[in-house]
C-alpha cells in the first residue's frame, strides 16, 4: 500500500507545520477567520448523557451561535444516531444539517450489518450527513481492499447524503499509514465527501501534523483525478487560536477553493464558545468571562 | 579552580504554575549597583494567560479544606524564613522608604503569612452564622469564595505591601493573579519561586511584573476576575473603577501603609471582602 500511495517526510512535516503556529493574525484578519471558523463548524455532542433537551439547545446555539453578534449558522449538528431525530425536528426549516456518526462510532468492532443498519437509521431519520468510522482492526491486518469496499457500501447506501469517513489517525500508528488511508478512502468518495482525522474518543487526536498529512493527499489526490475532497479535524481542537493556525494550513496547502463549509468542517463542541468569546473580545474590547456564554461547562 | 564565570539568575515569572518570561518577549531593566537585571515586562495577554491559569485551580483550591490551606501558607512562610537573606536584600535595593529596615520587612511578611496561615479555618467560624428564622427551618449562612481575584501591588514596599494583599484572598479560597510593583519588583521575583516550593497548587497565585499603567485597564476589564483589591494612586483608582464597570467586579483600594501586618480584625474585614455568602433554608421535622 504504502509504494502505492507514496511516503510522508515525517520531519519535513513537522517543520512544515511548526510553521503555522508562528503566523500572527490580528484584527480585521482575526475576525474574517473566525467567523469563517463558526460557518465550517460540526457543532458535536457525543456523549453518553445526551439528551433530547440537550441537542435541542445545541440545535438552537447551532443556528444563532450569539445573539448580539451578527455570526453566520453553524455547518451542521453532529449527534448519536439515536438522537438524530430531535436533532431533525429542531432543524427543519433552517440551513444548518443534521450530522450523524454511524457504523458503530467509536470502535467501529460491530458486526457489519449492524454497522450499515446504523447508517440506514439514522438517514431515514433525518440525516443530511454521515460520519461513518473505517475498520481500523482490517486496516491494520492489510486488508485494505476490505476497508475500501465497507467504504464504497457505505458511500452507496448514504445516495444523496453526504459521507466522511473518519480513518481515526491516532490508530494508524504512522504517518505513511494516514496517507494510505486517505488514499483507500479517497478513492471510492464522491466529489464533496470528506474525510475526518478522528473521532475525539481516544488519547490523542487531530494534531497540525496528521492533519497536514491529510490535505497533502488530498491535494494530491485533487491534482491527479481533478475529484475535490472535503476535510474535517476533530477533537481536541478547543481553542480559537489552534482553529486559526488549521485555516492557515488548509490555505497554504489546499488554498481558498477550500476554505468554504462544503469543503472543509470542524468536528468540535466547546471550541464554538472560545471562538465567540475571542469574537466577543474583539467587538467589546474586553476579554468576557467563559460563563457567560450558553452551554459552557463553567456556565451558571 | 581559582576562577569562576559568575552566574547569574533570569528572573522570571510565576504564572500558571510555571517559571516564564513575557510572552512578549520583552524586558525592563531594574538597576543595582553597576549591573542591571532584565525583568519581564508582561504584557495584556500574559494577563489573560495567568487569568486562564488562575480559572482552571479555582475549584482545586476551594475544595482544599481550610485546615490544608493553612498547612500550605505555613509551608510558605517556611519557605520565606530560609531565604531570609536574599530577601532581605532584595529588598534593600534601591528601597524607597527609610523608616523600615528591610530586615524588619522581610520578618514582618513571613509573621503576616503564618498570621493569615491561621486564619484559612478560622473565618468561617468568625464570618458564618445560624440565623433565627420564623419557621419550621434551619437557616445558615456559609462563605465561599468569589472567583479569581486581581491585585495591584503598590510601587513602594515590594514584599509586604504585594502579600497584604495576596494572602487575604487566597486565605478566603480565591486564586489571584497579582501584579508586583513595576519599579521594585525584584522581591516578588523571588516571591514566585518559594510560591512553587510551597505545595500551593499551580495556578493559585500568578506573579506577574510590568508597568502598571500597561495592564491595568486589562486587570480592571477582564470579564473572568470577579473582584480585585488593589494599592493604587486615586488616578488610577478612578481607572480601575471605570474600567471595572462593565463586568461589576468587585473592587476595594487598601491605602499602602495599611497592606502591612493588619490587626486581627483588619485580616478579617480583608477576607470577608472578597467572599460570597450563601444563605440555606433546611426544613425542618416533617
Amino acid at each position: 500500500m504504502k509504494s502505492r500511495y507514496g511516503t510522508v517526510d515525517a520531519v519535513g512535516v513537522s517543520e512544515r507545520v511548526a510553521k503555522f503556529a508562528m503566523r500572527s493574525i490580528k484584527g480585521v484578519s482575526k475576525t474574517w477567520g473566525l467567523r469563517k471558523v463558526v460557518s465550517m463548524m460540526d457543532l458535536t455532542t457525543l456523549e453518553g448523557k445526551d439528551t433530547p433537551g440537550k441537542v435541542a439547545a445545541l440545535c438552537r446555539k447551532a443556528i444563532t451561535p450569539h445573539v448580539e453578534m451578527d455570526l453566520p449558522h453553524v455547518a451542521a449538528a453532529c449527534v448519536y444516531p439515536a438522537m438524530v431525530t430531535y436533532a431533525r425536528t429542531c432543524l427543519t426549516g433552517s440551513p444548518v444539517r443534521v450530522a450523524s456518526v454511524a457504523t458503530a462510532f467509536p470502535a467501529g468492532q460491530s458486526p457489519w450489518r449492524l454497522r450499515i443498519e446504523e447508517v440506514r437509521r439514522a438517514l431515514a431519520q433525518g440525516a443530511d450527513e454521515i460520519d461513518m468510522v473505517i475498520n481500523r482492526g482490517a486496516f491494520l491486518c492489510g486488508e485494505g481492499g476490505r476497508v475500501q469496499e465497507e467504504i464504497a457500501t457505505v458511500a452507496e447506501v448514504c445516495g444523496s447524503a453526504t459521507l466522511k469517513v473518519i480513518l481515526e489517525v491516532s490508530e494508524l500508528e504512522t504517518l505513511d499509514n494516514i496517507r494510505a488511508a486517505s488514499f483507500l478512502a479517497m478513492e471510492v468518495l464522491r466529489p464533496g465527501d470528506f474525510i475526518k482525522t478522528s473521532t475525539g474518543k481516544t488519547s490523542s487526536n487531530a494534531t497540525l501534523e496528521t492533519h497536514q498529512v491529510m490535505i497533502e493527499a488530498i491535494r494530491d489526490y485533487f491534482l491527479a483525478t481533478g475529484v475535490p475532497v472535503g476535510m474535517k479535524p476533530a477533537g481536541g481542537i478547543r481553542t480559537a487560536k489552534q482553529s486559526l493556525q488549521f485555516l492557515v494550513a488548509v490555505k497554504e496547502t489546499l488554498g481558498d477553493a477550500w476554505l468554504v463549509p462544503t469543503r472543509y468542517r470542524f468536528g468540535a463542541s466547546s471550541l464554538l464558545n472560545d471562538v465567540l468569546r475571542q469574537l466577543e473580545k474583539e467587538r467589546v474590547g474586553a476579554y468576557p468571562a467563559s460563563y457567560g456564554f450558553s452551554e459552557s461547562e463553567s456556565a451558571y | 579552580m581559582t576562577h569562576r564565570s559568575p552566574i547569574r539568575k533570569t528572573p522570571k515569572c510565576y504564572s500558571g504554575g510555571n517559571f516564564i518570561r513575557s510572552e512578549s518577549a520583552r524586558v525592563y531593566p531594574i538597576r543595582h549597583d553597576n549591573l542591571a537585571v532584565h525583568i519581564p515586562q508582561c504584557s495584556r495577554k500574559d494577563v489573560r494567560n495567568a487569568v486562564e491559569a488562575a480559572a482552571k485551580s479555582a475549584s482545586t483550591w476551594q475544595n482544599r479544606s481550610g485546615y490544608n490551606r493553612g498547612q500550605i501558607l505555613y509551608r510558605l512562610a517556611e519557605m520565606l524564613e530560609a531565604r531570609h537573606a536574599e530577601l532581605r536584600e532584595a529588598v534593600a535595593w534601591g528601597a524607597g522608604r527609610r523608616d523600615v529596615s528591610p530586615d524588619t520587612e522581610v520578618s514582618a511578611s513571613i509573621d503576616m503569612i503564618v498570621h493569615f496561615a491561621g486564619w484559612c479555618d478560622k473565618f468561617e467560624q468568625c464570618l458564618g452564622s445560624v440565623n433565627p428564622v420564623a419557621s419550621s427551618h434551619f437557616c445558615f449562612t456559609v462563605n465561599e469564595p468569589l472567583g479569581v481575584c486581581a491585585v495591584i501591588a503598590p510601587e513602594s514596599r515590594p514584599l509586604i505591601g504585594l502579600l497584604g494583599l495576596i494572602l487575604p484572598l487566597i486565605t478566603g479560597g480565591n486564586p489571584v493573579v497579582a501584579l508586583a510593583s513595576g519599579k521594585r519588583p525584584y522581591p516578588a521575583i523571588l516571591l514566585g519561586e518559594m510560591l512553587a516550593t510551597s505545595d500551593l497548587p499551580g495556578g493559585v497565585v500568578n506573579l506577574l511584573t510590568g508597568f502598571h499603567k500597561d495592564l491595568l485597564p486589562t486587570l480592571a476589564s477582564h470579564g473572568t476576575i470577579r473582584g480585585l483589591l488593589a494599592s493604587v494612586s486615586t488616578d488610577e483608582a478612578r481607572e480601575i473603577q471605570l474600567a471595572a464597570a462593565e463586568s461589576v467586579k468587585r473592587v476595594h483600594f487598601i491605602p499602602e501603609e495599611e497592606t502591612a501586618s493588619p490587626s486581627p480584625a483588619q485580616a478579617l474585614r480583608l477576607i470577608s471582602q472578597f467572599l460570597e455568602l450563601k444563605t440555606v433554608w433546611h426544613p425542618l421535622g416533617a
